[in-house]
């Protein structure tokens, strides 16, 4: 599905990124750690396709199709999700106005019809249900307001609305206490798992990890990936620490 | 990356003006220039009484002793008042019975703008639905007027000015020039004289008008000074919701628009009043575009009697433009919601004046200016408490949001208080579309005009939540058009 090869990217001429490679098939969840700085985020925006965030070598496909070539809401469209670390407040746009314009646009994109408003309600609110979301918040600004738990669980409504092909997740667990922890990781394996899909978790910690098992993990280091596992790779990092393993 | 994607999209020009185009209707035009002979030809065309041109002649002869104001922040090259006419109207010019009657051309151009009036008609006829009664001014003449019987049947009175002129003598000299006086300022007196047409909106005691009453403007002439009079008048207790919505086509020379609009709020009267204005803006050099010189003013005269003006301005190259509100009466209330959108050479100076004179009044001000491309956007406004005003509360915010780097946001916040006991609030804030907010709105699938549209119609919320419905839908489109191509 998503096929990274040899990718190097940097931020005003700083590199950050020095020839990762990563292949991720339908069906499969990866994950990546590593230390503050190895560039996990940077890895997401370049992705999500955030302007700023310069591709200088390497290539990434998705469904064979060049994924750098897109804008980030023609690879939106094409299925890809990106799951902010730090969601962004919209003051005066209520969630259920974003979503649906978004997701409408995506379809629009697709060659789909748009949903109707009252399709589109009855979505939004099963979403909101399942993730455990007031649906008084879906009458609310983007993220205003919302604590941090929230934001991130309102990140999973849009990825349940939107649901996507491919998700990446950038950090998705920071913030989130135990039991959000788990609405969140039941959330991402509700709407994830699927053989015709894929994940993208970007970790720091392990713990996201008990619930949503990954068939892979990568530690990123210093622009590229420095080792690959199974799902005990996480754990073996947590007890002796990036330094030693990464290396 | 981001620097040159800015540059690009800064150079691309903003989206076309989508409504430029001039409608072939032959006209009438007054001789070219001004003079008192101007003043007695539009008189004397509006079939007017002794009364009504001796008040012209001398608002005129006043005007001819004063100066162009230079105390906004505006840079307007000098204007040629001889290189102008002052009046035309559509040949066609009698009262029609319907809109089947109106000039196929004129009704095309209505169309062309997306408010069709065959549209409207429907929109009205459905039952229970709301009523939207069109005074459709094509140029300086009323050349449709519908649903005059229904609002005649609630006494409400909605004509043409100079119907009302030649219909309500009494009305219109008891309040004519009460509001903004002839001598006001430099455009108002200029009005004062040569002014061709309007609206004159009566509502008499304890009458909720049944719908709302919508005034679509155009100006279509080349360089045909436009001169609108509105005056409307709210007796005891009495509401109105009054609508008025401008776009013209494209133009290469500037046209001069100083319209004057009065409105006066008796007891427990209200009066809403609301604009979306989108006149050509000029090109992205600057060149050509409406210069827009409105002075409109409501009195609150009456005790909890109540005027909201709420604007959505997106056109013109310079706008003038403060609608105020004195609030004479006890517990009288004052609304001002503003939403002035400025992109490329644009220029606007606009806000309000809070005038509190009665004991209790209280005024809201909620200004929201976003400028774009290399244009300039300035909140002016007054808030001025008398000494015998006890009790007097303000509100005021001022938001200014700037696309790009080029553009300029000014907040001239004047404030006049003496009486102790008023409370009076300012917050201003100025920012800028986050890269965050853009990125975030385009990873959930909307292009980067539907994401720039987005936001900047969240930032304008609360002034476009204040329009009526058919308004609202309206406004939207429009801030998203205007500001097409202005964000990298």
């Amino acid at each position: 599905m998503l096929k990274i090869e040899d990718l190097h990217a940097e931020i005003d001429g700083k590199p950050i990124l020095k020839g990762l490679t990563l292949s991720v098939n339908a069906g499969e969840v990866h994950a990546i750690m590593g230390p503050n700085g190895a560039g996990k985020s940077t890895l997401g925006y370049v992705l999500g396709g955030r302007p700023g965030y310069e591709v200088t070598e390497g290539s990434v496909t998705f469904d064979g199709q060049d994924l750098l070539e897109l804008e980030p809401h023609e690879r939106a469209a094409a299925g890809v999700f990106l799951g902010f670390q730090y969601p962004v407040e919209i003051p005066g746009v209520s969630n259920v106005q974003f979503l649906r314009e978004s997701l409408n646009a995506q379809r629009a994109g697709r060659g789909e019809k748009p949903l109707s408003g009252a399709e589109f309600l009855k979505l939004a609110r099963s979403q909101a249900d399942a993730l455990g979301l007031d649906q008084e918040m879906l009458k609310r600004p983007v993220n205003v307001g919302f604590s941090g738990g929230e934001k991130k669980r309102n990140e999973m409504v849009q990825m349940g609305i939107i649901d996507p092909k491919f998700a990446i997740l950038d950090e998705t667990d920071s913030g989130l206490d135990i039991d959000a922890l788990r609405i969140v990781g039941d959330g991402i394996n509700r709407i994830m798992r699927q053989p015709t899909k894929a994940v993208l978790l970007i970790t720091h910690y392990q713990r996201l990890l008990d619930y949503v098992k990954p068939d892979f993990v990568h530690v990123l280091a210093d622009g590229r990936i420095t080792r690959s596992g199974g799902a005990e790779l996480a754990h073996q990092l947590e007890r002796e620490g990036y330094a030693e393993i990464a290396a | 990356m981001m620097a040159t994607k800015n540059a690009e999209a800064l150079a691309a020009v903003s989206k076309k003006y989508e409504w430029g185009f001039a409608t072939d209707v032959e006209q009438d035009f007054a001789p070219k220039g001004l003079s008192e002979d101007t003043v007695r030809y539009i008189s004397a065309k509006k079939g007017e009484p002794e009364w009504m041109l001796d008040w012209r002649l001398k608002a005129f002869r006043k005007w001819l002793t004063m100066e162009s104001p230079d105390w906004a922040k505006l840079s307007i090259p000098p204007i040629d008042y001889q290189d102008a006419y002052y009046y035309a109207e559509p040949k066609q010019k009698k009262t029609i019975a319907s809109l089947d009657e109106l000039d196929p051309e004129i009704r095309r151009t209505y169309e062309k703008l997306g408010i069709p009036i065959a549209e409207q008609e429907v929109l009205a006829g459905v039952e229970g639905a709301r009523k939207v009664a069109v005074d459709a001014v094509f140029d300086s003449v009323s050349v449709a007027t519908t649903f005059r019987e229904e609002l005649k049947a609630a006494g409400v009175i909605f004509l043409s000015i100079s119907e009302a002129i030649r219909e309500y003598p009494d009305l219109v000299k008891k309040w004519l020039g009460k509001v903004v006086p002839q001598h006001d300022n430099y455009f108002a007196t200029l009005n004062s004289a040569v002014f061709s047409d309007g609206t004159f909106v009566y509502v008499p005691e304890g009458v909720r008008c049944p719908m709302e009453l919508s005034t679509y403007f155009r100006i279509n002439a080349e360089n045909t000074g436009q001169f609108e009079r509105t005056l409307i008048v709210a007796d005891k207790g009495s509401y109105v919701s009054y609508l008025e919505g401008c776009t013209a086509p494209m133009r290469d020379e500037n046209q001069l628009h100083a319209a004057v609009v009065e409105l006066v709020a008796l007891d427990d009267a209200e009066i809403k009043y609301s604009t979306v204005q989108n006149w050509y803006p000029g090109d992205e050099n600057g060149v050509g575009g409406i210069y827009n010189f409105v002075t409109k003013r409501a009195l609150c005269q009456g005790k909890n009697s109540k005027v909201s003006w709420t604007q959505v301005e997106t056109g013109s190259a310079v706008t003038w433009k403060y609608p105020s509100c004195v609030l004479a009466g006890e517990n009288s209330v004052g609304e001002f919601y503003s939403v002035a959108v400025t992109n490329n050479r644009q220029q606007a100076d606009t806000g309000t004046k809070m005038i509190h004179l009665g004991k209790g009044s209280r005024s809201t001000i909620v200004s929201k200016g976003i400028s774009a491309g290399r244009s300039d956007n300035t909140y002016r406004g007054l808030v001025r408490v008398a000494p015998t005003a006890e009790g007097v509360r303000n509100f005021t915010q001022c938001d200014s949001l700037l696309l790009g780097d080029q553009c300029g946001a000014h907040t001239v916040p004047y404030i006049e208080v003496r009486n102790p006991s008023a409370q009076i609030e300012h917050e201003a804030t100025t920012s800028k579309i986050s890269e965050d907010q853009l990125f975030y709105a385009m990873s959930r699938g909307l292009d980067q005009e539907a994401a720039v549209a987005l936001i900047v119609n969240g930032f304008a919320r609360e002034v476009l939540q204040q329009l009526p419905m058919e308004f609202a839908v309206e406004a939207q489109k429009l801030l998203g058009i205007s500001l097409e191509g202005s964000v990298g």
